[in-house]
């Protein structure tokens, strides 16, 4: 089938100017490497992921880096290299997913085969649109196609000119989550022989979750982080990458004393009136640190616990309870307030109410020190 | 009826005459990024608004003996330009311009550039491209094209007098020939002709119209997707 012999790993070293305001001298300066394999690119909006995409695909030229698979170079600027899209074989699915409106699903995925004899061109239509479920949908227009449908049609199109590297613009959005891993669960199938490095898009932490084995965070065009998504996410260094990761609680602090042989820091939180203990991290006393809990990893105690591996137990009160349906969201005075998360039936039995004294309780480790 | 069936075959030949001209000039206008594209965006709009005496004038002058294509028509074809139907077809052309150009630019312009990013990135070219994608999702602004063009020449009137004059059978187009009646008072005549020409520009238009009724229901838009 002519597929790359050995898995080749798409390196791409991207540096955009920015165009108009002096704000930072670049709009994207990145330098990432991503294997054969999924690889998520995650970020809030206008981090960059976009941009990047279109850079590496060759719909946008940089102003300066170098962009290869493997040892083959589609862009570097130091010898004047830059090949246009059509030559770069590059899949890219965009967001919108841009299916020919005219050509049937089958035209429209062998679009890429013009090159091929049509025996090999039928042979290898019909493969991909069997493995991605789209035989019976050969004759459709794309206006008559479901959204799963359509993002199917769209990743085949891609994958069936067996590109070197594919790039997905977030092309899952908007599908439930059974028929977005059963596309995935194909995907995966697929690229189980290609091996072919896979840069996918997404501003879902759960969509990390479910395919993550390496993520790549971007924030305001710089790289903010990369490795497994526990190490970039879960432990995030960086407080834009807390906010978009899902910590709800950020918090200011100064740093009151460091025990190093416990691995721990103190950190008195805002006017002083709450203090936590939280890992050790790059800070001296008196240092202003920012603290970040996830709403979820809170615990609530209607009467004061005693002996608990937990270090951190705070009083307050509940300012503020909202029921969101499944969850219910509180907001808890202790002189920073915290938000919590918790489940409808623990605040029916917590007998949770505006004003209600609580006790709150966190973990160490639940406690993440960010760098602005 | 001679000068019915001569103002059709002008029309005909202009309409495809400008689909050939028209269509590399509205794709150029259409994606072009040339900073003084504008220029010519201007130069093919001016028959819009200038009287068609002003455009049949220069014609004529160019046409003549003296005129650049006259002079170069003769020493290519061993004969003159003007009041032939020849001339009549290169007057009418300019004439009919932007009636042929501008749905086509629109249409042109009106196709998704994610369209255009994801065929190259499948690997196609640009005239790859323009024949898979571009073409065929611009049908409408072609016939449109086509057919306001060949109306536009049917109709006209300023410039087949001042290139043409009123030859019999050579420059007497449908409308030359209906203004000679009222002038020698034959309206019975005069309105025949008119008529004949109300109803033809009604049907060609109608037409037009309903191709693209029927077109726009096959053709995928966004929003009445289910």
């Amino acid at each position: 089938m002519g597929l790359p012999v050995t898995p080749e790993s798409l390196t791409a070293e991207v540096r955009l100017e920015r165009s108009s305001d002096g704000m930072s001298p670049f709009l994207l300066d990145v330098a990432i490497e991503i294997p054969p394999g999924f690889t998520m690119l995650f970020g809030p909006s206008g981090a960059g992921k976009s941009t990047l995409l279109d850079c590496v695909a060759g719909l946008l030229k940089p102003s300066g880096g170098r962009i290869a698979i493997g040892s083959r170079v589609v862009f570097d600027s130091a010898r004047s290299v830059n090949l246009p899209p059509q030559a770069r074989r590059i899949g890219y699915v965009f967001q919108s997913l841009a299916l020919f409106p005219h050509l049937s699903v089958q035209e429209n995925v062998a679009y890429g085969l013009l090159g091929l004899d049509p025996a090999q061109r039928r042979t290898r239509t019909k493969r991909i649109l069997a493995a991605f479920q789209l035989e019976k949908l050969r004759t459709q227009k794309p206006g008559e196609l479901s959204g799963g449908e359509k993002q199917r049609a769209a990743l085949a199109r891609s994958l069936v000119t067996q590109p070197r590297a594919l790039l997905l613009d977030e092309p899952l959005t908007g599908l439930d989550a059974a028929l977005k891993s059963a596309i995935l669960d194909d995907l995966r199938a697929w690229n189980a022989e290609a091996r072919i490095p896979i840069l996918c898009v997404t501003h879902s932490r759960d969509e990390v979750d479910a395919l993550g084995e390496r993520v790549i965070a971007l924030d305001r065009g710089r790289v903010a982080g990369e490795g497994t998504p526990a190490d970039v996410l879960d432990a995030p260094r960086k407080r834009r990458l807390a906010q978009v990761a899902g910590f709800e609680n950020l918090l200011d602090g100064t740093v009151l004393d460091l025990r190093e042989t416990d691995g721990v820091m103190r950190v008195a939180l805002g006017e002083a009136a709450a203090e936590l203990e939280v890992p050790l991290g790059y800070a001296a006393p008196g240092d202003r640190v920012r603290i970040a809990i996830r709403a979820g990893d809170i615990l609530l105690a209607a009467e004061k616990p005693g002996r608990l591996s937990a270090r951190n137990l705070l009083r307050g009160r509940i300012a503020q309870l909202q029921d969101r349906g499944a969850l219910c969201i509180a907001r808890v005075d202790c002189g920073a307030e915290f938000q919590v998360h918790l489940t409808r039936g623990a605040a029916r039995e917590l007998e949770l109410a505006q004003g209600t004294p609580i006790w709150l309780i966190v973990k160490t480790h639940s406690c993440h020190v960010v760098r602005d | 009826m001679e000068s019915l069936w001569l103002s059709v075959k002008l029309a005909a030949w202009v309409a495809g005459i400008l689909l050939v001209f028209g269509i590399p000039l509205a794709y150029w206008l259409a994606f072009s990024r040339w900073r003084w594209k504008f220029f010519v965006e201007a130069a093919v709009a001016v028959p819009l608004v200038l009287p068609p005496t002003v455009l049949g004038f220069y014609m004529l002058v160019a046409m003549g003996p003296q005129g650049p294509l006259g002079s170069a028509w003769s020493k290519l074809f061993g004969r003159g330009l003007a009041f032939t139907f020849q001339g009549l077809i290169i007057a009418s052309v300019l004439y009919s311009l932007p009636f042929a150009v501008q749905p086509l630019v629109v249409a042109f312009e009106g196709v998704d550039r994610k369209l255009l990013a994801a065929s190259a990135v499948l690997g196609a070219g640009e005239w790859s491209t323009f024949r898979r994608v571009i073409l065929p999702l611009s049908l409408r602004g072609v016939a449109t094209s086509a057919i306001l063009s060949f109306a536009h020449t049917l109709g006209e009137f300023g410039v087949v007098l001042m290139v043409g004059g009123n030859l019999a059978g050579i420059t007497r187009t449908v409308s030359i020939e209906i203004y000679d009646r009222v002038q020698s008072l034959d309206y019975t005549q005069a309105n025949r002709l008119a008529l004949l020409l109300l109803a033809l520009s009604f049907a060609v238009l109608s037409f037009v119209y309903g191709m693209n009724r029927r077109v726009r229901r096959r053709v995928w838009i966004p929003w009445a997707s289910r």
